[in-house]
């Protein structure tokens, strides 16, 4: 007890050696867990990633085997400039994105992207499309599934996103999710006027099939789905792919 | 060994972080709108109170008391950031849904509130228990208002059927209510009320009072 008395917990060097020694020892601690633990996290992302993919295409069954299900699925390198199917497509190619054209915020793209196409039989039943943007906090990373016309979308998911939780996250939500299906990418111009609104579709206004529930309290993340559903279906994005697609199919 | 019982169980009921010390309501509003998530979140709170403390008691006789809020700060952020991670690897679709909310047991009242109030004064051992029961006391009342919102929200517990919905053909309609944050609020109001019914030691004496003054009275 009386070496504990001349101790004096309070003194400079004592602060000084618990702060460094603490950090020290937390931040090994917490590096190394997040070390050992990586190649777990990165497979459940991985599964995760597929899992959506295979949601979005709407074959995604609780409890099904995402490996045994994703075998309906190609997936194939777009070279994004031209809009065909490549095989040599350097993944690490990247192009920048003209100011004016930069509706989702991102500055560059890849310039040969994976797209996944959902077979039934030997039939191609949809595309699945990688689109990402900007949303009000983060880059939202999703999946956009287009039926063979390259104009309907069957569907759009996010895997990825940091908006905000019960606001802009309403996007992740069963509902939003169901009236994003049977909408129109294209206007008649052929420019791409899919877009998120404010508040809920009226039934029968003009224009309709190309607009999307906006969510209440997220404006921005809404304005940010708009961005990058536009970019990715429009001239610089996949709009000449599609474009081959719906020729194709 | 009695002591150790009664810092282990006093949390439960009797000094209730939610309950009676209205620590941890933001937590206990977001995960609570199904049971799985409520869960996880019960045993990622339990254990960083508990590991904190015993950490946080171990050290007590060294950490200076100027920079002692950051040092628990610290700690509990290190045991927060391995449970987050330990979450992402082994139960990753329920640590999706809990989303923030791990990353935020950081600043949950109840873990910081325990480390300055009990494991700063008292052993490794009984800090330890301390913060078990107050995780405890947490957990009991995060998932007696998980189970009711689940239940009456969606008709599931632990995501498997219970009430019959009417959207599926069967007799309950769903209580959208419940799967929003308000109702959160009404049942644990709601408990608050029925725990210091029965135990009415817990009910506070009013801050203040308004007399009503009379002309012939006077106070």
């Amino acid at each position: 007890m009386s070496d504990k008395k001349e101790f004096d917990r309070d003194s400079i060097s004592n602060t000084l050696l618990v702060a460094i020694g603490l950090s020290l020892v937390c931040s090994v601690i917490v590096s190394s867990a997040a070390i050992v633990l990586k190649p777990v996290q990165q497979r459940n992302e991985e599964l995760y990633r597929q899992q959506i993919i295979l949601d979005v295409a709407g074959i995604m069954e609780p409890g099904a085997d995402v490996d045994t299900l994703f075998e309906n699925i190609e997936t194939r390198t777009v070279d994004l400039e031209t809009g065909a199917y490549t095989d040599a497509g350097d993944p690490d190619a990247v192009v920048a994105i003209p100011g004016e054209l930069d509706r989702a915020g991102i500055a560059k793209r890849e310039a040969f992207a994976d797209v996944y196409l959902v077979m039934d039989g030997n039939r191609v039943d949809q595309v699945i499309l990688p689109v990402y943007g900007k949303g009000l906090w983060s880059t939202m990373l999703g999946y956009l599934a287009v039926a063979p016309d390259g104009n309907t979308i069957k569907g759009l998911r996010f895997y990825s996103h940091g908006e905000t939780p019960g606001l802009g996250d309403q996007m992740d939500k069963e509902a939003w999710r169901a009236q994003v299906v049977g909408k129109v990418i294209y206007g008649s111009s052929g420019e791409p006027e899919v877009r998120v609104i404010k508040g809920v579709v009226p039934d029968g206004i003009a224009g309709e099939e190309h607009m999307l529930d906006g969510m209440a309290g997220a404006t921005l993340t809404g304005n940010g789905i708009t961005g990058l559903l536009q970019y990715w279906t429009g001239p610089h994005g996949f709009g000449p792919y599609l474009k081959n697609f719906r020729e194709t199919s | 060994m009695s002591e150790a019982r009664k810092v282990l169980i006093d949390p439960v009921v009797d000094n209730n972080p939610v309950t009676l010390q209205m620590l941890g309501i933001c937590s206990a509003l977001a995960v609570t709108t199904s049971l799985l998530p409520a869960l996880l979140m019960c045993v990622a709170l339990t254990s960083v109170a508990a590991l904190a403390g015993a950490t946080i008691s171990a050290l007590r006789h060294r950490i200076p008391n100027n920079i002692r809020i950051i040092v628990f700060m610290t700690i509990i952020a290190s045991l927060v950031i391995l449970v987050d991670q330990l979450l992402k690897a082994y139960a990753f679709e329920t640590s999706k849904q809990l989303s923030v909310f791990v990353g935020l047991i950081i600043t949950n009242c109840i873990v910081l509130g325990r480390a300055e109030a009990f494991a700063m004064k008292n052993g490794v051992v009984m800090s330890f228990i301390d913060g078990l029961g107050n995780g405890l006391g947490y957990s009991v009342i995060l998932i007696a208002v998980a189970t009711l919102r689940e239940l009456f929200g969606a008709g599931t517990l632990l995501g498997y059927p219970v009430l019959e919905l009417t959207s599926n053909g069967g007799w309950y309609v769903a209580n959208g209510l419940m799967l929003l944050p308000p109702s959160a609020f009404f049942i644990i109001g709601l408990m608050i009320w029925g725990i210091r019914s029965w135990r009415t030691q817990q009910v506070e004496k009013p801050d203040y009072q308004i007399h009503e003054v009379h002309r012939t009275e006077v106070y």
